[in-house]
């Protein structure tokens, strides 16, 4: 686990961190760590991808496909364990894998919701099920469990924050080469359709894109809170306005946020960075849905309280 | 095999759980509400978690937080129904809402991981494996039992609002206008769904639930368009799943019963595209 790890290295560092009044103090501490800057580093990343690619998914309401996404990291990290290879393969070649799965049959003409929603879960417990056989083959000892599910950022390599930065880069490159056709076929599939748009095959580039985004974003929330990044910013965002444009600027805004924020505490503190994460990404969440809500009803007492003036309806 | 009594425990509890997934998860198919009971089966995992840290019975925790959970979502997807947004029963209920918040109770259970390792010490990745993935051969004769009289309420309860629900969920519209409570219907079967899947965690595990819930049922509403059949088909292939998937797993060495199991649901269902 990541804290067992944070305290082993805290005792080679050989202070104790602790937050003090100086902020900007604690902060050159913080980025005196080189670890600690690869993390910031990594997260920034991720965040900026996460934002832009959960952006889509949450217009054309993917969740439950990005959520099965993230599980295929799990068979994808004790595969590659079992076969020897670099945890990070595993986790990109079955996420992808998945997102092509996904597309390919969910995107058939005649197929309503239920079915889609149906045919997603039985790819996410397919996928389940063989990340649970390669662990049993693998010998049994998940040391790494905790945190493949949770994520760690104790320990991120130089090599690590190169290999994400060419993904976050050709991802986000190939999306917004994509975006104006993507947007078309997510707000109307029919009328883009009927234009011409290939929208179904949109939908399965966008999916491996997405995929990719979760494989990336899984290597610091872990696979089960990838959501805090992919899901919770943008749903907020596109809460607040409806402006394409502003909402996704907003939306890696408090993608960026959240991840300095969460490093920042769960550098001082003993609980997992994910913990820190996602709370922070929920708050945000629930107040903005609160906000919406209150200035709903702010709006409807306005026009309750009108009373109509005669003169106008004669 | 059958000379074994964990073999005996697995196969009273493992049907029951078995037939209460498929029957419930006619509904869940029927509803589009797969993601919802992912989600519920995802929040089993902090409540143990949760009752683990505070010393208490680690079923409390279990059922404690998928009910609070399943009637957490039922009302929101309520809510975002009566704004509109939905567009019909086969539109998806509110998904980014149900994404939220179970991420955000995983991020609990995390918490919690640290607090219960922390204090404790030790064993927490051992418990994690167990309560996520499951051990139905671990099963004791008194566990059995009383998931096989869950499992068995269950299926009872879901049979009981078979046919207001039914009515409910093809349309809500017209059920509503006739007096069909199908806003209390939507709540009480989504906390049903959290009875079943803290049941199903202990069996199959809580990652594992889905392919009991929505794999049997999707293959039923392929093969057959009668509601009644359906369900009863629904039921009987979650059965088939459960049973040779314990067989291959007693007979495989090597090979865990949830894989085997979920592997065997999604198998029919790979097949019912294919035929039906």
């Amino acid at each position: 686990m990541g804290t067992e790890a944070a305290m082993g290295m805290r005792t080679v560092m050989g202070t104790d961190p602790r937050l003090t009044w100086n902020l900007a103090h604690d902060v050159s501490e913080v980025l005196e760590y080189h670890f600690m800057v690869n993390a910031l580093l990594a997260g920034s990343l991720v965040a900026v991808m996460a934002g832009l690619l959960g952006w889509f998914m949450v217009l054309r309401r993917e969740t439950f496909a990005g959520h099965t996404l993230s599980i295929m990291a799990f068979p994808g990290a004790s595969g590659a364990a079992l076969i020897g290879v670099p945890a990070t393969w595993g986790y990109f070649v079955f996420c992808v894998m998945g997102g092509l799965a996904i597309g390919r049959f969910s995107g058939g003409r005649g197929r309503s919701w239920s079915e889609q929603s149906a045919l997603i879960g039985a790819v996410q417990a397919l996928a389940l099920g063989l990340g649970f056989l390669f662990v049993s083959l693998y010998g049994g000892v998940l040391g790494d469990l905790n945190s493949l599910l949770f994520g760690t950022f104790i320990g991120i390599s130089d090599g690590q924050v190169l290999t994400l930065l060419l993904i976050a880069v050709a991802s986000v490159a190939v999306l917004l080469a994509l975006s104006r056709p993507l947007l078309f076929a997510s707000v109307d599939a029919d009328v883009a359709s009927a234009r011409g748009v290939p929208v179904r095959g949109l939908g399965v580039v966008f999916l491996v894109l997405l995929a990719l985004a979760v494989a990336a974003t899984s290597q610091i929330t872990g696979v089960l809170l990838v959501f805090a990044l992919l899901l919770m910013p943008a749903a907020s965002a596109q809460a607040i306005t409806a402006r394409p444009g502003l909402s996704l600027v907003l939306t890696v805004a408090i993608g960026l946020v959240v991840v300095w924020l969460g490093l920042g505490i769960a550098y001082f503190s003993v609980y997992p960075a994910g913990f820190f994460v996602t709370s922070i990404s929920f708050a945000i969440y629930v107040g903005v849905q609160v906000w919406v809500w209150a200035r709903s009803m702010a709006l409807r007492e306005i026009q309750v309280s009108e009373p109509p003036t005669e003169g106008v309806i004669a | 095999m059958f000379s074994q009594e964990f073999m005996r425990n697995a196969l009273l509890a493992g049907t029951f759980i078995a037939l209460a997934c498929g029957v419930s998860g006619w509904f869940v198919v029927l509803r589009g509400q797969v993601f919802a009971g992912d989600a519920l089966s995802h929040v089993a995992f902090p409540g143990a978690l949760a009752a683990a840290a505070a010393g208490v019975d680690e079923r409390v925790g279990l059922f404690g937080a998928t009910i609070a959970v399943g009637a957490g979502i039922g009302l929101l997807g309520q809510r975002s129904f009566a704004g509109g947004r939905g567009g019909g029963a086969a539109a998806p209920a509110d998904d980014t809402a149900i994404g939220a918040v179970f991420t955000f109770v995983l991020g609990l259970g995390v918490f919690f991981l640290t607090l219960f390792s922390t204090s404790s010490g030790g064993g927490s990745g051992i418990q994690t494996a167990h309560t996520l993935f499951g051990s139905i051969f671990g099963l004791g004769s008194g566990e059995a039992r009383l998931a096989a009289v869950i499992g068995l309420g269950a299926v009872l309860l879901t049979l009981a609002i078979a046919r207001p629900l039914l009515f409910a969920s093809v349309s809500p519209d017209v059920a509503g206008a006739r007096g069909v409570p199908t806003r209390f219907l939507g709540i009480a079967f989504i906390a049903l769904l959290g009875v079943v899947a803290a049941e199903a965690t202990q069996a199959v595990g809580a990652l594992l639930l889905l392919g009991l819930l929505a794999a049997p049922a999707a293959a039923a509403h392929r093969i057959v368009g009668n509601p009644y059949v359906g369900i009863v088909l629904g039921g009987l292939l979650a059965v088939v799943a459960m049973w040779g998937g314990l067989a291959l797993g007693y007979a495989v060495p090597g090979l865990p019963p949830s894989t085997a199991i979920v592997g065997i649901a999604v198998g029919i269902y790979y097949v019912s595209t294919i035929v039906a």
